[in-house]
């Protein structure tokens, strides 16, 4: 049973220049104990995406489609229902923790705050419950550390303080926008290596947002890959790094430094820079920067299906795939 | 007299796939300042506000011309009589037969240009003081500072009151003396804003490309700096015709026949009885000036704030 | 053998601060950078590798003279810059220049794309012709690979990877003969790393400049580098020539970090995880391991380790490492 399933989901901003499509027409399901990485460039709309479910978006977004949540719809839903499923079932890390955690509270305030208020637990037992926490994400002498402040700790262990407090409502679902990317590798590593050991131990379902195809190889079970706010290829781990199919999803694996290869040959890079979401162009707005574009990559390109879930869409045609009409088309016509 | 660079005789060209696309025309560039004025205008407040400023300066300027007496003009037949139409004075009469309406215009005058030039000085030397402070830091930075507690802790009325009986009621003392002291608060603020502009990467990118300190603080400090400063100002404009008035008030303001707000209505609230007009109507214009200064500030300081920029 | 074009020697930088309370002032010491010494030719690339509380980044300001070292010298063609006054030093400027991590930060917000990048030219030759500026400033857009019609365009306006190629356009622009890059690509997507990447080794091969590439990962320092320097908290612990680093690095910390670079492959990635063995965190600055700094995280230690400081010292192959147990330890990737 799909535990989120996101349909059609749309996203847009209205701002002095014009209205900006962040997201357009997003499918996508998540099952229990699913590892999820959503993969792109910044502005590909993949946090706009997330923070729209979760009732986050900046004042002049507005965002339309469906969202369900066990069945539920959380765009439908009243703020105070939205807030009792937001942090209790469904939590979110951010990027940056220095500026996620208040610099003014010690850690265990800013802890036992968020247990204490989705699970009504007395002072004590919160505080419990966060130095448990804190010693699951390996934060050393955490009887000692709780009574720290942000800035004594470390990036690495600030972020792991993030996941912590992510953690600590036993989430069912947990979405990391770009966790380890301000970090250092030793620590991405480390990072890497908790996640997958909670996700064993709890069956928790886990969406991983970055730029970072490599990052996401150990631990990604299903990857979609976003480009201009669209989906343009998805499938499994395995399908998707051995047999990519869409020409961006081809290039940013060339474009990432390998140890593995010689390093004779030059970094294939993907010329030219992430569109400008006020001028994007007509079809496919990968075509301006893609190797294998033809005079047909001004149309909208059809979106092809195999089995497994896996889709990309490109008028390259994709191996076992076919075709698909699309329920949406109406709407993109406009 | 032009400095030749040695040039290197290389083929300095990248490839580049797309180089046919080398728009002919170059693009124009939206700048922050224009962005921030783009906000200022969706804030109503600040745009009544705006316009009402405007007409009231066309009004000090031009409406005494346009009208049939000047301000010490004595009309005997009509001396402190009500605002009426058939009289001609719109505004009624003072005491000793003034018209309050050419005499309230011609105080604007006054005070506008007292908050202005007053304003002015204590711009020029308040950001250029705290600038350096902020800038050079250390024993500069520390001595500077003190200097500008010392002078806050004099008495500021004690030291306008004396300069005033040393030098007489001279209307320029009086803008010098309001600058003199008003440049203190600049200094602090300009000095503040400094220290964390010193320590961004793009000064310490220019440091690196052989900047020089005083190119630094003129290219790169001052320029950033213009947010605050303005959204100070335009707090600090109204503050000053405030001082203003309340010297007139004391009485140590501007002299005879020459007038302003603040004299207009130490005049008026003497006759506030028998004659409510002579204070209501000066008093009027002083509010709403400093009202409109005050929603233009607020409308700026949130036009430049950079956090609401998508 | 060309001689070196720059010279570090025994460089060190230590920032001072205060802790206690009102009473009990104490001071504490934070060395930054040290004690590194290496040398660079012409036309070369130094890659320089560390975690955050490595040092690298003081130790870019401090060879450019951002930061005036506590200890040690720089020799940039034969002078001395350490020691330089600060006029004599400004003028050098000309020649040694730096690109900065934050792409975006290092660009003054109020200044369009074209004043960013003619700045050093105004500042060194006031009285150049406008027009020439001009011509320059655009010559050196098309070079960095950014379409001279923005030139008018504010920071704001353009992406990472655009603003990125301004400020390396700003450092190149007077021709200098080193370039110190801090991270350069760090915050800039993946995909956009690449370019700037085949960008500054491009230009590089061009203008013939002694390159220093700062970053945090080693897969990224490898597709540029001709050598690379691995930082551990202001100390190298390894120069090596960058064909045998990657094959068999001489130093533990070098192979742990070369663990810990993702690879963008499901099956490769999930062996390369068994074998990853670096755990715990960077020591506090504060509290610096005596003898060897890497000795408490290292699983090849021995007694001497946590008494001796290991010196960096040469190889029969020609490369640098500080390790009492480089010659029999085997630490092949």
């Amino acid at each position: 049973m799909a535990l989120l399933k996101v349909s059609n989901l749309n996203v847009h901003f209205d701002t002095r220049e014009g209205v900006v499509k962040a997201v357009n027409g997003m499918d996508f399901e998540i099952g229990e104990g699913e590892t999820l990485a959503i993969v792109g460039e910044s502005g590909a709309g993949k946090s706009q995406l997330v923070l729209s479910f979760m009732g986050l978006l900046a004042e002049n977004g507005s965002v339309s489609g469906e969202a369900l949540y066990r069945d539920k719809d959380l765009l439908q839903m009243k703020p105070k229902e939205l807030n009792r499923i937001r942090g209790r079932h469904i939590a979110m890390i951010f990027q940056d923790p220095m500026t996620s955690l208040n610099p003014f509270l010690t850690i265990e305030k800013q802890m036992t705050e968020v247990v204490r208020h989705h699970q009504g637990l007395r002072k004590d037992e919160a505080r419990a419950h966060a130095v448990e926490m804190l010693r699951a994400v390996r934060i050393p002498d955490p009887e000692e550390r709780i009574r720290q402040y942000p800035h004594e700790y470390s990036g690495g262990m600030r972020q792991r303080v993030m996941i912590a407090i992510g953690l600590l409502c036993e989430p069912e679902l947990l979405i990391a926008d770009e966790p380890s990317t301000a970090l250092d590798v030793t620590v991405q590593a480390q990072i890497a290596e908790l996640v997958n050991e909670i996700r064993k131990e709890t069956r928790m379902s886990l969406i991983l947002i970055t730029h970072d195809l490599a990052a996401v190889a150990e631990v990604a079970e299903r990857i979609i890959v976003m480009y201009a706010g669209e989906a343009v290829e998805t499938g499994s781990v395995d399908d998707i790094f051995y047999r990519p199919q869409h020409p961006y999803t081809q290039g940013l694996l060339a474009s990432v430094p390998r140890l593995d290869r010689s390093s004779d040959d030059e970094l294939q890079a993907i010329p030219g820079n992430p569109p400008n979401l006020l001028e994007l162009p007509s079809g496919c707005r990968f075509r301006d920067r893609c190797s294998e574009a033809t005079g047909q990559c001004c149309e909208r390109p059809p979106l092809w299906i195999a089995e497994g879930g896996r889709t990309s869409r490109c008028f390259l045609p994709m191996e076992g795939g076919a075709i698909v009409t699309e329920k949406h088309v109406a709407e993109e016509a406009e | 007299m032009n400095s030749k660079l040695e040039t290197k005789a290389v083929d300095l060209s990248v490839d580049d796939p797309f180089a046919a696309a080398f728009a002919e025309e170059d693009v124009r560039g939206r700048s922050l300042w224009v962005d921030a004025w783009h906000r200022l205008l969706k804030n109503r407040a600040a745009v009544v506000s705006g316009i009402i400023m405007i007409v009231t300066v066309l009004l000090v300027v031009f409406g005494p011309m346009l009208l049939p007496w000047e301000g010490d003009f004595t009309d005997w037949d009509n001396t402190s009589s009500p605002p009426s139409m058939e009289t001609g004075h719109w505004f009624g009469t003072d005491a000793v037969g003034r018209d309050i309406l050419v005499r309230t215009l011609e105080g604007g005058r006054i005070s506008l240009l007292v908050g202005l030039v007053a304003t002015l000085v204590s711009l020029a030397i308040g950001v250029t003081y705290g600038a350096v402070a902020g800038y050079y830091g250390g024993m500069t930075d520390r001595v500077m500072m003190r200097i500008v507690d010392i002078i806050y802790a004099l008495p500021f009325m004690f030291f306008v009151i004396l300069l005033m009986v040393v030098f007489g009621r001279h209307i320029v003392l009086i803008f010098v003396a309001i600058g003199a002291v008003n440049w203190l608060d600049m200094a602090r603020i300009v000095r503040g804003q400094t220290l964390s502009l010193k320590n961004t990467e793009f000064v310490e990118a220019a440091r690196a490309c052989g900047v020089d300190h005083h190119a630094i603080i003129r290219r790169h400090i001052i320029p950033n700096l213009l947010g605050v400063v303005i959204v100070y100002v335009t707090l600090t404009i109204p503050q000053v015709i405030l001082v203003e008035s309340f010297l007139s008030f004391l009485g140590l303001g501007v002299q005879e026949p020459m007038s302003s707000w603040g004299a207009l209505v130490n005049d008026g609230a003497q006759d506030m009885e028998s004659a409510p007009w002579t204070l209501v109507f000066p008093a009027a214009f002083l509010t709403v000036t400093l009202y409109c200064f005050n929603y233009i500030g607020d409308g700026m300081r949130d036009a430049l704030d950079p956090k609401d920029r998508q | 053998m060309t001689k070196p074009v720059l010279r570090v020697q025994d460089l060190a930088v230590t920032f001072t601060s205060f802790t206690g309370g009102l009473l009990q002032r104490r001071e504490r010491q934070l060395r930054a950078v040290d004690g590194i010494s290496f040398e660079l030719h012409p036309g070369e690339t130094l890659g320089v590798v560390g975690e955050s509380g490595s040092g690298k980044s003081t130790l870019a300001r401090a060879i450019l003279g951002l930061i005036t070292p506590d200890r040690g010298r720089v020799m940039w063609r034969g002078e001395e810059l350490t020691g330089l006054g600060e006029e004599e030093l400004r003028q050098k400027r000309k020649e040694l220049q730096i690109v900065f991590q934050d792409p975006v930060a290092s660009l003054d917000p109020r200044m369009t794309a074209g004043d960013i990048i003619s700045e050093p030219l105004w500042t060194f030759y006031p009285n150049m012709a406008r027009l020439q500026v001009e011509e320059r400033t655009r010559g050196m857009m098309k070079v960095v690979g950014l379409l001279p019609n923005q030139i008018n365009r504010y920071p704001h306006e353009l992406s990472g990877g655009q603003c990125q190629r301004i400020g390396i356009a700003r450092s190149l622009v007077l021709n200098p003969r080193l370039l110190v890059c801090d991270e350069p690509v760090s915050a800039l997507d993946v995909s956009i790393q690449a370019q700037i990447i085949n960008l500054l080794q491009d230009l590089q091969k061009k203008l013939g400049l002694a390159l220093i590439f700062i970053a945090h990962d080693l897969s990224v320092v490898r597709h540029i580098s001709d050598r690379v320097m691995v930082m551990y908290m202001g100390q190298a612990m390894e120069v090596s020539e960058k064909s045998s680093l990657y094959q068999r690095p001489l130093h533990p910390y070098t192979n742990a970090l070369m663990k810990s670079v993702s690879i963008p492959d499901p099956r490769l990635a999930a062996a390369a995880r068994q074998d990853r063995w670096l755990t715990g965190d960077m020591p506090s600055p504060y509290d610096r391991p005596k003898g060897c700094i890497f000795h408490n995280r290292c699983p090849y230690r021995v007694k001497r380790c946590e008494a001796d400081v290991p010196a960096l010292r040469r190889m029969e192959n020609r490369d640098w490492v500080a390790c009492h147990r480089a010659e029999e330890l085997d630490l092949s990737i």
